[in-house]
């Protein structure tokens, strides 16, 4: 075998490692007001580690290394740069949100989120059972703290706990599935492992079960139905700032250990977890979307129509083997294109919401927007093409998501889960379109500020932000055709 | 089939110049000076209708094959193109489409007073994206258009509408966006049997009876929904109702066209075998919303009421001549739809001008109006009559033409069409005749002003196009006929 400590490949996790706890060394001996240098630290490291991965995908970088526990290839890289930029534009929508209510008297904030990162790149690039495990922990443990970063907020709190007492319980769930799946190959490694599998030497019934395992640890991690309890909690519980945190990003990460996991190492049992799959996507379409109607509290709301999404997600997985046991790459790169974009949307939303936060006003609730449109037309019309994009309808970039992923079911066979998916999103049209209803037709409450558009740094993010949301709408094909690619030229099966 | 190429991309400049001038009203109208934006908005739908007349002048009514072509490659990953292109049918709705915008603009003038710029900005990218469903020749590219339409009109009769606003825009949306879904399922199943989304293929395509039969009633489902035919109608009353004239302009006179050029374009010729043993049922519905919801519109009080209700019945006509599979109820059925979009667009339009200066829809309400306003009344009357379905108007052609393929398709299914004229001649003119004669029973009527010279030049072109159609209608036929005769040979010829 080739040299085993290839840290070249490591180079972006190495890199932001040193950046953060330089970072953090930095902000304990220069305390700066609010702490903006720590924030400005912070973009910086981030925008270098985008640099070394853009270079490295540029210059085509790739392999294993570690002994097998760690891959670099295009799908790493594709996933890392969206999770830098996702990072880079939550820290953006969120300063002066987290400085209006003193969140920034310490820099925890920026280290844990870099380290949160850290571990979200070591998930991504996870080739090993035990790397799989060890990024989710640092991204978990740093995304915990996170959650409790409002000491003061006892609903903060509160959520805080729930989120780690459940997260545990996935990690358990997890881990434990991964002792089966070792137990039964003897390997560790997912090459190893796939190798077992397609070899057919192993114990179908241990494989089985530990896939069940893993699958549940994941389908936490992911948020579907019925590991999604702890989701609306959290996304309401925590600042809106942490929210952002844990909505976007964080999501990629779980989706990458997902496709590394069931794809390149448990390929051979894909019948038994797409079945788990299936189950798992209709009760997401189905609760996510149903109890979304009823919601009054905009992050809530925006809660369970994450759960809905990741519905969306997993139908594309599940595709990937046709009716007739052949292969289609389509399927996994679907689900990517789904999740970037629903990234990109999120991130829109939760960062409209801090937007129209104010010192000592939390815009929450759905009725928060009342006669937007009177108010700030500008602003209602960005939330009013988040919310068609998210019910998934053209010209906007939500429609080819859902558009690729049912191509995907229907070309699997799968014409009537199709069918339901698509009946349930007409439901989730309504609860989206409730929202642009509530700030177009109604007037606007006697107390309402006008908001004005002064351009602000962020304000620019968010536009452009938007306006990537337009475009891809119009010319969704580039990415759409990058997602198949790198997905082909990473997993093997 | 062949294609003609064009250099100038006038399809393109049709899609989106109201699309862009849509957007500059956008960031450059004010409300505070608004005259300023409705200008802005004239010059500009002027322009997007000036862009549509080099499609008519350089047609060639020759030939069946899609005219100036554009074909780019759109979304690589499905096969997906740009592809856009015009034939003897679809260039009438695109005319018709850049006309009403003009005329939508105008009527909006005195009367839209709030967020004046939105209005004027969701009307215009509203017509770009309706004369791109008309020209688009690529599945996908034609749903986007579809379904696009949806997001200006939601918000058009949420927020400038009637009191009862959110119910109709909400069920208008998700009403139409069950059906279309539905349709986009087909769609996809489509490109995964043919990997292209190019329609001409799938036109093309063999395809099994089971699975004609089930794109057919996928299709029927969004197409049925938007036309609309009888039972899935009910959305068509209440959007009418609440939404602003220029809405319930719009709304009659083009977007139900898209539903039955769907029909023409996609039910018809990619599921023929389907088509033709369905054709029973279809004719069956048709005729149900020409004669019950004809006798449904008599009874109304509301005016927006009574004429969306014929509005349902009039598209009865147009459903029941694209069965019945000859070429004479084919023609009256396109006939009868471009004739539709003038004279209910201007139907709204008068009653929309009795509800700005009464502010009631109720026929109550009104009475001895010829009194006031003589001018107003003689317009009201003549399109009353044109949608009564009187010879020497655009109202007859179609309605004849249909009845005439109706008579020959089968004699009493004829008869039954034919008394549609008099389900028409009842409605209108008795709607007419309470309120627009009679005394003048209360004070309101009494201070109502004749129409201004805006109104006037409005009404004016509308009467001069359902007049020249009604007395001239050749023009129109020789332009489609080639089309329509391709299409019914394609028909005839099974798939199985």
């Amino acid at each position: 075998m080739e040299n085993q400590f290839n840290f070249a490949l490591a180079l972006p996790e190495i890199t932001l490692s040193i950046l953060a706890t330089l970072i953090l060394l930095v902000d304990v001996f220069i305390p700066s007001k609010n702490r903006s240098l720590t924030y400005m630290l912070s973009l910086g490291a981030l925008v270098i580690v985008t640099l070394v991965s853009m270079y490295q995908w540029n210059a085509g970088v790739a392999g294993h290394t570690f002994y097998g526990h760690y891959v670099t290839d295009p799908l790493a890289h594709l996933m890392k740069v969206a999770s830098y930029l996702a990072v880079m534009v939550t820290l953006i929508y969120s300063r002066q949100y987290v400085i209006d209510r003193g969140m920034v008297k310490g820099g925890e904030l920026y280290s844990l989120t870099l380290f949160a990162l850290v571990g979200q790149m070591v998930m991504i690039s996870a080739s090993s059972m035990l790397t799989i495990y060890l990024g989710l922990e640092l991204m978990s443990l740093a995304l915990y703290a996170l959650v409790a970063v409002r000491r003061d907020s006892l609903v903060a709190v509160e959520s805080a706990m729930k989120y780690f007492v459940l997260g545990s319980l996935a990690s358990g769930f997890m881990l434990y599935g991964i002792s089966m799946v070792y137990g039964a190959t003897g390997h560790i490694d997912l090459a190893g492992v796939a190798g077992a599998v397609k070899a057919g030497n192993v114990s179908y019934m241990a494989m089985t079960l530990g896939t069940v395992f893993v699958v549940c640890g994941l389908a936490f991690k992911l948020g579907a139905v019925p590991f999604h309890m702890w989701l609306p909690d959290v996304y309401m519980g925590a600042p809106t700032a942490i929210t952002l945190t844990i909505g976007a990003a964080p999501k990629l990460a779980a989706l990458a250990i997902t496709l590394r996991f069931l794809i390149e190492g448990l390929h051979g049992l894909a019948d038994s977890w797409q079945q788990m799959l299936m189950i798992l996507a209709v009760l997401s379409l189905a609760i996510g979307n149903l109890t979304a109607i009823m919601q009054t509290n905009f992050k809530r709301m925006l809660a369970y129509s994450t759960i809905s999404h990741v519905g969306f997600v997993l139908l594309g997985l599940m595709s990937g083997v046709n009716a007739d046991g052949s292969l289609a790459i389509g399927a996994y790169g679907s689900a990517l294109f789904y999740m970037l974009t629903y990234v990109l949307t999120t991130l829109a939303s939760f960062g409209i919401i801090l937007l129209l936060s104010r010192q000592g006003f939390e815009c929450e609730e759905i009725s928060d927007l009342k006669g937007l449109n009177r108010r700030s037309p500008l602003m209602a019309f960005g939330v009013l093409v988040l919310m068609f994009s998210l019910a998934g309808i053209p010209p906007l970039v939500g429609f080819y998501a859902k558009l690729v992923v049912l191509q995907a079911a229907i070309a699997a066979g799968h014409l009537y889960l199709a069918i339901v998916a698509i009946l349930f999103s007409l439901i989730g049209a309504y609860y989206y379109l409730r929202v642009v209803k509530v700030m177009y037709f109604d007037e606007p409450a006697a107390d309402a500020p006008v908001i004005g558009n002064q351009l602000t740094f962020r304000s620019g993010v968010m536009s452009v932000n938007g306006l990537v949301i337009i475009l891809l709408g119009i010319l969704p094909g580039g990415l759409m055709t990058l997602c198949v690619q790198v997905i082909d030229a990473s997993l093997k099966f | 089939m062949g294609e003609m190429t064009t250099t100038i991309p006038w399809l393109s400049l049709s899609i989106f110049v109201p699309i862009v001038a849509g957007i500059l009203v956008l960031i450059f109208g004010r409300d505070d000076r608004a005259d300023y934006t409705r200008k802005m908005a004239l010059v500009g739908a002027i322009v997007s209708f000036l862009v549509t007349l080099p499609i008519y002048f350089g047609f060639d009514s020759s030939t069946a094959n899609m005219q100036f072509v554009e074909n780019v490659s759109w979304i690589a990953a499905f096969n997906s193109a740009y592809h856009l292109g015009v034939d003897g049918i679809s260039i009438w709705f695109v005319l018709l489409t850049a006309f009403i915008t003009i005329i939508v603009v105008l009527a909006g003038w005195e009367v839209i007073t709030t967020r004046v710029a939105q209005y004027m900005a969701a009307f215009l990218i509203l017509s770009g994206l309706m004369v791109g469903v008309f020209v688009a020749l690529d599945g996908l590219l034609f749903y986007v258009f579809f379904e696009a339409t949806l997001i200006p009109m939601y918000i058009i009769i949420g927020v400038w509408g009637g009191p009862n606003r959110v119910y109709a825009a909400f069920k208008f949306f998700l009403y139409t966006l069950l059906g279309s879904l539905l349709t986009l399922i087909a769609f996809i199943y489509l490109y995964t049997v043919t990997g292209t989304f190019d329609i001409a293929t799938w036109q093309a395509t063999q395809l099994g009876y089971t699975p004609q039969l089930l794109i057919f009633i996928a299709l029927f489902a969004a197409f049925a929904v938007k036309v609309p035919m009888w039972p899935v109608h009910t959305w068509l009353p209440d959007a009418h109702v609440e939404a602003p004239t220029g809405g319930s302009i719009v709304l009659a006179a083009i977007m139900l066209k898209l539903g039955a050029y769907g029909f023409l374009r996609f039910s018809l010729p990619i599921a023929p075998d389907a088509s033709q043993s369905l054709s029973g049922i279809m004719i069956a519905l048709s005729l149900i919303a020409v004669i019950y919801i004809g006798l449904v519109a008599i009874v109304q009080d509301d005016m927006k009421k009574l004429v969306a209700y014929s509005s349902v019945a009039h598209m009865g006509f147009v459903t029941l001549g694209f069965f019945m599979f000859n070429i004479t109820g084919l023609e009256g059925a396109v006939m009868q739809m471009i004739s539709h979009g003038f004279v209910s667009g201007a139907m709204f339009l008068c009653i929309g001008l009795l509800y700005d200066r009464v502010h009631s829809r109720q026929i109550s309400d009104y009475g001895g109006v010829v009194n006031v306003m003589p001018k107003f009344v003689t317009f009201f009357v003549l399109f009353s009559m044109a949608n009564a379905g009187l010879p020497a108007t655009s109202g007859f052609i179609g309605e004849f033409l249909v009845i005439l393929g109706a008579v020959e398709y089968n004699f009493w299914i004829g008869l039954l069409t034919a008394t549609a004229l008099l389900w028409g001649a009842s409605y209108s003119l008795w709607m007419v005749k309470r309120v627009a004669y009679g005394e003048i029973k209360h004070d309101h009527v009494r201070e109502m002003k004749d129409i201004n010279c805006r109104e006037f030049l409005i009404l004016g072109l509308l009467a001069i196009f359902v007049l020249y159609m009604g007395i001239h209608p050749k023009p129109f036929t020789d332009v489609m006929h080639v089309s329509l005769q391709q299409l019914l040979e394609h028909v005839a010829i099974s798939k199985l």
